[in-house]
């Protein structure tokens, strides 16, 4: 505590709170609007925060509800929200899933074993994963496009070809449960494999029972990263049903036809479990994310 | 430190316990099928020609085959998996757009020369001068077709010398495409030949139909009173060149451009990708209408990466000082409140900025209207349009530089500040003589970071500009907003001429950029391995 406080100090903690009251209320306006605007009916509704002409409209159509106004006329979803949501979350369960069991076998060997090329390989990790995947992406779609026709499930358009492509963004991943794995004492692996154990069994059956906790971590940050990656889903990803919400999202806003109100609905519907699932699990995230010193 | 070599764990003898032989047995079973498949796409991309992907593929399995069987490299088989994602989708496409940048591989240039001889050979066209009058003879419910040539041609040949056909009867009724044969015949039917009235409304059918006569020459219809043979326009010829049947010229393959050519120079397309050395990299320097875009797109990308790290720093770093405050309550929800931007998916706070300043209906300007009477241009003024990109981007990037600010200054020790308070020192000196100087060596490299990722922060530009407004002049699709990266991106993908090898010349300067800003970085933060 300190011992030595200047006098005014009620005056300046007043000032205080109403510079930071003012500042959130001018960072959180733009998300208390977008809520507000999904209740509103019709979709150039302007008005106060608290919607005078309270509307479901726009949330009936981003659950895919077909929406019978007043005057009798009927509004067929735009898109299907519901289906990019699913599209989404299948991409990064799979691929985060992918991206922990590669990370978590290489951690192992980083931060256990010694063999040759370690540190080059660490050091080129760390320079490679700072080159961003929108540079690639001609050779990407050139090399998914020649795959796709020798092996269906991995060409353009495919789910598959997404999820493979962001196997190539595990250096970050290594790094975080690399950290953790040399936080852990080795003695208990020496002595399980004193006793006999194959280091795949001390891998396996001693250090990873210990680990759950940043796998979990790791698991929340790929899901979170996938289900934001915009670039290669633009590129690789063709039909309207193929698209992942980050593609698909931008469709409401297209420059000729403007659906804010149904664009307010469908991003608060998929946003909101993201930002939840965001804040619960802050702590561990934002240790991983500012470890590594990039947000996707 | 502990190590292992995993080479020694691993028992060389044939396990006592079944289940972990067949375990043992499984594993070595997906490995081979692995590397088999691995080795077929081998095989497959270099009978398709692509050399590259073979060569990929190839590395790949070889080396997987290697690690996977040598004892010695036990511990590599941990690494392997992850490794070779990072080579195939990293490293490999790298290496590949730098290939690219040295060819002519665009949209007109995409198909390999192979590939484009058999597209031209498999064109046709209508040898109009060899017409066949055509008339049509009622028989029954059904339709005769009479075809008779006008007089000789060089076609005499390729008929056999016939110079009249007949069809079967024909439902005139049926308008699907369909192949039809004709036979030589000497003289022309009985029936009285249709009216041409009744020709015009049989047009839909007569379109459709392709004649074979025995020799397999095709007619379609040319016109409404005559057929005319479609014939191979190309002809290939030994030395490589085509001889074009239609307009009697050859036309060479010119390997310097990827084009088949005419005598007079004329282009024809699709053409196959060739080398052409430095071309892209001089057109970047050399061509004014690519170099006056480029270079104003340069350095607006160094200035937005530039002014957002300086303006998410400032927010930061101050609203870290005031949540550090200990007089301070309700911290928690301050910082969680102030940290929302961050949780947020970027790319649906990125839409609602670009809701709210939608000029006409955006609430943003309303608000601006109602208490200034001003309305601006945030999507047609490239200053307004850079503004708006630096205040969205603040607002989506201080979170960051907020909590790195609160962990840095939460490890200064603060008998620091005990001992500047009892020397006399203000706010304003502890803020310039200790808080900056020790935070700032540490932030050094998250810095860089933030900038290289600013430098590269595609999704920004993509979802709310789109690079707009454009530039006025450029030959290539640009925009005053456009980073380097969006600019690759629009070269490649969004414009019609789909130029690949300039957007990858492009790509490979930035490419070295950032590798720079990355090696910079490892330096300053001193990474131990």
């Amino acid at each position: 505590m300190a011992m030595v406080q200047p006098r005014s100090i009620r005056a300046r903690r007043l000032g205080a709170h109403l510079a930071l009251i003012g500042f959130v209320s001018l960072i959180v306006f733009p998300l208390l609007l977008v809520i507000s605007i999904s209740f509103r009916e019709g979709n150039f509704a302007t008005g106060s925060l608290i919607p005078e002409r309270f509307s479901l409209e726009h949330w009936a159509l981003a659950l895919g509800i077909p929406w019978e106004r007043a005057d009798g006329s009927v509004i067929q979803p735009p898109f299907p929200v519901l289906l990019w949501l699913w599209n989404s979350i299948k991409v990064a369960v799979v691929s985060s899933f992918l991206i922990v069991l590669l990370a978590t076998t290489s951690a192992y060997a980083f931060a256990r074993m010694r063999f040759k090329g370690k540190e080059p390989l660490l050091k080129g990790m760390l320079i490679f994963q700072m080159f961003p995947a929108v540079l690639s992406l001609v050779a990407l779609y050139a090399l998914f496009d020649r795959l796709g026709q020798l092996v269906p499930w991995l060409g353009i358009n495919t789910h598959g070809a997404l999820i493979v492509a962001s196997l190539g963004a595990v250096a970050l991943h290594i790094w975080t449960i690399k950290g953790y794995f040399e936080s852990i004492d080795g003695s208990l692996e020496e002595a399980a494999m004193v006793d006999g154990a194959s280091t795949w069994q001390a891998f396996r059956y001693i250090l990873l029972p210990l680990s759950v906790p940043i796998l979990m971590v790791v698991f929340i940050l790929a899901f979170v990263m996938s289900i934001m990656e915009y670039p290669m889903a633009s590129v690789l990803l063709v039909d309207e049903h193929k698209l992942t919400l980050a593609v698909g999202a931008q469709q409401y806003l297209a420059d000729h036809n403007q659906r804010w109100g149904n664009f307010a609905a469908a991003a608060v519907l998929s946003g909101l479990p993201i930002t939840a699932a965001f804040l619960i699990c802050q702590r561990w995230i934002i240790g991983g994310l500012t470890a590594g010193g990039v947000k996707g | 430190m502990y190590t292992t070599n995993a080479a020694r764990g691993l028992p060389r003898h044939r396990s006592r316990y079944p289940a972990e032989r067949y375990t043992r047995w499984a594993l070595r079973a997906l490995v081979a099928t692995l590397v088999l498949a691995l080795l077929w796409l081998v095989l497959a991309f270099h009978l398709n020609g692509q050399w590259m992907f073979a060569l990929l593929f190839l590395v790949l399995g070889a080396s997987m085959a290697v690690v996977f069987t040598r004892r010695t490299l036990m511990s590599h088989r941990y690494i392997f998996p992850a490794v070779a994602g990072l080579g195939v989708f990293v490293i490999f496409p790298l290496l590949y757009t730098i290939g690219i940048s040295f060819s002519n591989y665009s949209s007109s240039n995409l198909l390999s020369e192979d590939r484009v001889r058999a597209q031209l050979m498999s064109r046709s066209y209508q040898e109009e001068g060899a017409a066949f009058p055509f008339s049509l003879h009622r028989e029954g419910e059904l339709v005769r077709l009479y075809l008779e040539a006008e007089a000789s041609s060089e076609l005499d040949e390729a008929m056999a010398g016939a110079r009249r056909f007949v069809s079967a009867p024909l439902n005139l009724a049926n308008e699907e495409a369909r192949t039809i044969d004709v036979q030589p015949v000497e003289a022309p039917p009985q029936a009285e030949p249709l009216a041409m009235r009744e020709v015009i409304a049989a047009r839909g059918a007569l379109q459709g139909l392709t004649l074979v006569t025995p020799e397999g020459v095709e007619l379609r219809m040319a016109g409404m009173r005559s057929f005319a043979p479609m014939l191979d326009r190309y002809e290939a010829r030994d030395d490589g060149s085509l001889h074009d049947r239609r307009d009697d010229r050859v036309l060479t393959p010119d390997r310097e451009t990827g084009f088949f050519v005419t005598d007079d120079g004329e282009r024809i397309t699709p053409g196959w990708p060739v080398a052409v050395g430095l071309d892209n990299y001089t057109r970047i320097v050399a061509d004014p209408d690519i170099r006056g875009p480029f270079v104003q797109i340069f350095v607006w990308t160094f200035a937005f990466a530039g002014l957002t790290v300086l303006f998410t720093l400032i927010v930061g770093f101050v609203l870290a000082s005031l949540l550090q405050w200990e007089q301070l309550r309700g911290k928690a929800i301050y910082r969680t409140l102030l940290i929302l931007p961050y949780a947020v998916p970027a790319f649906i706070s990125i839409l609602i900025f670009k809701g709210m300043f939608n000029q006409h209906f955006g609430e943003v300007n309303m608000i601006l209207d109602s208490l200034f009477g001003i309305r601006p241009e945030w999507f047609t003024d490239p200053w307004l349009a850079r503004t708006m990109l630096l205040i969205v981007n603040t607002w989506l990037g201080y979170p960051y530089m907020l909590l790195l600010c609160m962990g840095l200054i939460q490890s200064i020790p603060k008998d620091l500040y005990e001992a500047s308070a009892v020397d006399g020192g203000g706010p304003v000196t502890n803020l310039l003589k200790i808080t900056l100087p020790l935070i700032l060596k540490p932030l050094t490299p998250l810095l860089i970071a933030c900038f290289a990722f600013n430098f590269n922060n595609f999704v920004l530009i993509a979802l709310l500009t789109g690079g707009n407004p454009d530039i006025l002049g450029a030959s290539t699709p640009a925009g005053t907003t456009d980073l380097l990266v969006s600019y690759t991106y629009r070269i490649a993908f969004q414009d019609a001429g789909q130029n690949f090898g300039l957007a990858a010349a492009i790509a490979t300067l930035i490419f070295l950029l950032v590798a720079g800003m990355s090696l910079l970085n490892l330096r300053l933060s001193k990474v131990k391995v």
